[in-house]
């Protein structure tokens, strides 16, 4: 399949924190003729193990990209059947105003994000943002109706179309982090034409967007010796400084950072020169907020590193990548895992 | 279908084109005249038996949108509002721009780069842009021009029991309903007008008034409709599903009363539901049409549609239906001389 329909159909899909599951069909079939193994863990993460050659000191390289992505959550359901809700995952209340959204009971209703109109409010209100609180859902079903159908607690999802913009440029919801696994893809596909040593994992993630779990138990399970987070970071817009974005197209971002493994960093970097393949530098000197940071201090430790696709207005529901950041993040990975050898690894490791 | 076909082209205030076309294609061959005005109004006749009084049935073809005013550096686009929308429903929604329909989408800094305290004030216009997925100026403008207009993104959809989401329902659902009276109705004399630029302060009416010269008017809207929780009955506009609402007064008419109570009566003698617009907020063609010339009497009768003036408004099929049976119901009466 093509990396971008992966990325559409995934985009399109629903896969909100705890409730990725529905992925899994997706995914499954388009990893699964690239794998050795496929099996889920007991928190639903997708570890697709793809074997090295003459492996001897059985190294492993782990990739994580999320599956999961923001959402709602049913709270309470009115007289007059409007949704009251919360949030799963960061959102900005302001973002989901006049939204779209399907709801996830016992079956999918469509519905829309309603506030108060500015007619009703006062003059000085319009510039205040609308609290979540005081929005709803409209479903068009009376009460009686829906409680046969939606329960609080159901998931929901803000609904959008994933669409094609110029140049190579993608728009859509949940991007964060289906570009990730889209750039697994793509090196899975790579890595299926070259010889690697090390036996690698792709494991689709869960719960990233609340507290990097799914990484947690994932890379316990494996047990790594190098874990690699591929997750998106912020694309250049005019109001943000140069120095802590990254710009689109031109591939993906290094972490540098106390959460990135020197060596291997360096090794990244070395690799992408190698390659031509361009990327550029994202500084990080804390904790990532992403699943390399699970990976880092799990069991006794694990040596890290994560790559940001470069990606415009994160967790909206029009986030914008450049599918050329995917295929250079996709690149960049497979030539890295092929320069891991059983002889070298551990010069790399070394402090 | 249509109410489709006419909520999903584009139709921004001045820009009324995509909307006009579809509406003469559907009607030409139901009117015995028809002519697009100078500045853009389609003026349709029908012919009938009774010409008694002089009736126009008005529903501007415009909606709300943006256009846009400057091409930065980066490729992206700078725009400003056409007609009345609130700014906090810009944010993350997707649109479509100028004639070639280039697809963007409305993006802002991200969330996560603001300060919490940012949060609770609205996005300003000036912190929006609309990005096409260029990286230049010189890019940009090979695709899209100052001046160009933008219109929402968004399809319709029929969801829940019987509503429907769509942009611009406000007014392509008047369009609707005159498109379909003009198809139905035979043998009753009156003059279907599409208007102008409504939205940007009543436009394209008063020139149409003027040509018709019409002794009773009928303007059908698309209106304001709030009837989420925790709002007292008074503060209530209109109630979705609860049929046709009759507007008393707003800030460009004072409906006459007597007009009114026959609409009321031939509503309830038909059994049709109707309610009233209780609101005096917003204004329409109306206040052009009875200020027009000598004045006339105008009433205004409009589809109830939750989140008015965004991509995602709402109304009900039967609201619809039921406003459509009104209008015939008033034809009829009008027909026997008794309006």
């Amino acid at each position: 399949m093509d990396t971008k329909d992966l990325l559409e159909m995934l985009s399109n899909s629903s896969g909100v924190s705890g409730h990725e599951s529905r992925l899994n069909d997706a995914i499954f079939s388009v990893f699964k003729i690239y794998a050795d193994n496929i099996l889920i863990d007991n928190l639903g993460n997708i570890i697709i193990l793809k074997k090295g050659k003459n492996n001897g000191s059985n190294t492993k390289i782990m990739i994580a990209g999320h599956m999961d992505e923001i959402g709602l959550m049913v709270k309470y359901i009115e007289d007059n059947g409007f949704i009251r809700f919360t949030n799963i995952g960061g959102i900005d209340p302001r973002t989901i105003l006049g939204q779209e959204v399907i709801v996830h009971g016992k079956k999918d209703l469509f519905g829309v994000i309603s506030s108060k109109p500015p007619h009703l409010q006062e003059p000085a209100e319009v510039n205040k943002a609308i609290k979540m609180e005081d929005m709803i859902i409209d479903l068009g079903y009376s009460k009686e109706e829906l409680e046969k159908i939606i329960s609080i607690g159901d998931t929901i999802t803000i609904k959008r179309d994933f669409k094609e913009l110029q140049g190579d440029r993608f728009t859509g919801k949940a991007l964060d982090d289906k570009a990730g696994i889209a750039a697994m893809y793509e090196c899975v596909k790579e890595l299926s034409k070259i010889n690697h040593e090390a036996d690698v994992y792709f494991v689709c993630t869960v719960q990233e967007e609340v507290g990097t779990r799914g990484a947690l138990t994932s890379t316990y399970k494996i047990n790594p010796d190098i874990g690699i987070a591929i997750d998106v970071g912020f694309g250049s817009t005019p109001e943000l400084s140069k120095s802590d974005t990254l710009d689109m197209g031109k591939g993906p971002g290094i972490t540098i950072g106390g959460n990135i493994h020197l060596g291997l960093r360096e090794k990244m970097v070395e690799v992408s020169k190698e390659y031509n393949i361009p990327f550029q530098i994202e500084v990080t000197p804390g904790p990532t907020g992403t699943d390399a940071r699970a990976m880092q201090i799990t069991r006794e430790g694990v040596p890290s590193l994560c790559l940001s696709i470069p990606l415009r207005y994160m967790h909206t529901s029009v986030e914008v990548v450049d599918m050329k950041d995917i295929k250079n993040t996709g690149k960049l990975l497979t030539f890295f895992i092929a320069s891991i050898s059983n002889e070298n690894l551990e010069g790399l490791l070394c402090y | 279908m249509l109410l489709k076909k006419l909520t999903e082209a584009s139709g921004v205030s001045g820009n009324e084109k995509e909307v006009r076309d579809i509406i003469l294609d559907e009607i030409k061959v139901f009117v015995d005249e028809i002519k697009v005005d100078r500045l853009g109004n389609i003026i349709a006749y029908k012919k009938g038996k009774n010409n008694s009084k002089k009736l126009m049935i008005a529903a501007h073809m415009d909606e709300v949108g943006l256009m846009v005013t400057d091409i930065d550096d980066m490729g992206l686009l700078k725009f400003t509002t056409v007609g009345g929308i609130d700014k906090r429903i810009l944010v993350s929604k997707p649109v479509i721009i100028g004639k070639k329909k280039i697809s963007g989408v409305i993006g802002a800094k991200p969330t996560h780069l603001q300060e919490k305290e940012e949060w609770k004030n609205a996005l300003d216009i000036e912190q929006l842009y609309i990005d096409i997925g260029v990286n230049t100026k010189e890019e940009a403008e090979k695709l899209v021009n100052i001046g160009d207009y933008v219109a929402f993104d968004s399809q319709y959809i029929e969801f829940g029991e019987n509503l429907v989401k769509a942009k611009a329902l406000d007014n392509r659902v008047g369009c609707c309903l005159l498109v379909e009276l003009i198809k139905e109705i035979k043998d009753i004399d009156f003059y279907g007008v599409f208007t102008v630029m409504e939205e940007i302060g009543l436009v394209g009416a008063g020139p149409a008034a003027y040509r018709v010269n019409p002794d009773l008017g009928i303007i059908l809207e698309g209106t304001l409709c709030y009837d989420i929780p925790k709002l007292d009955q008074h503060l209530i506009p209109t109630t979705l599903n609860k049929g046709p609402a009759i507007s008393l007064v707003d800030r460009t008419t004072l409906y006459n009363i007597n007009f009114r109570k026959k609409i009321v009566q031939i509503a309830e003698n038909n059994h049709i539901p109707y309610q009233y617009r209780k609101i005096a907020m917003g204004g329409n063609d109306s206040g052009k049409i009875h200020t027009n010339k000598e004045g006339s009497i105008t009433a205004t009768i409009s589809v109830p549609c939750r989140n008015i003036h965004s991509p995602t408004s709402v109304m009900s099929k039967d609201d619809y239906k039921n406003t459509f049976k009104l209008l015939k119901a008033i034809l009829y009466e009008y027909k026997k001389g008794e309006l």
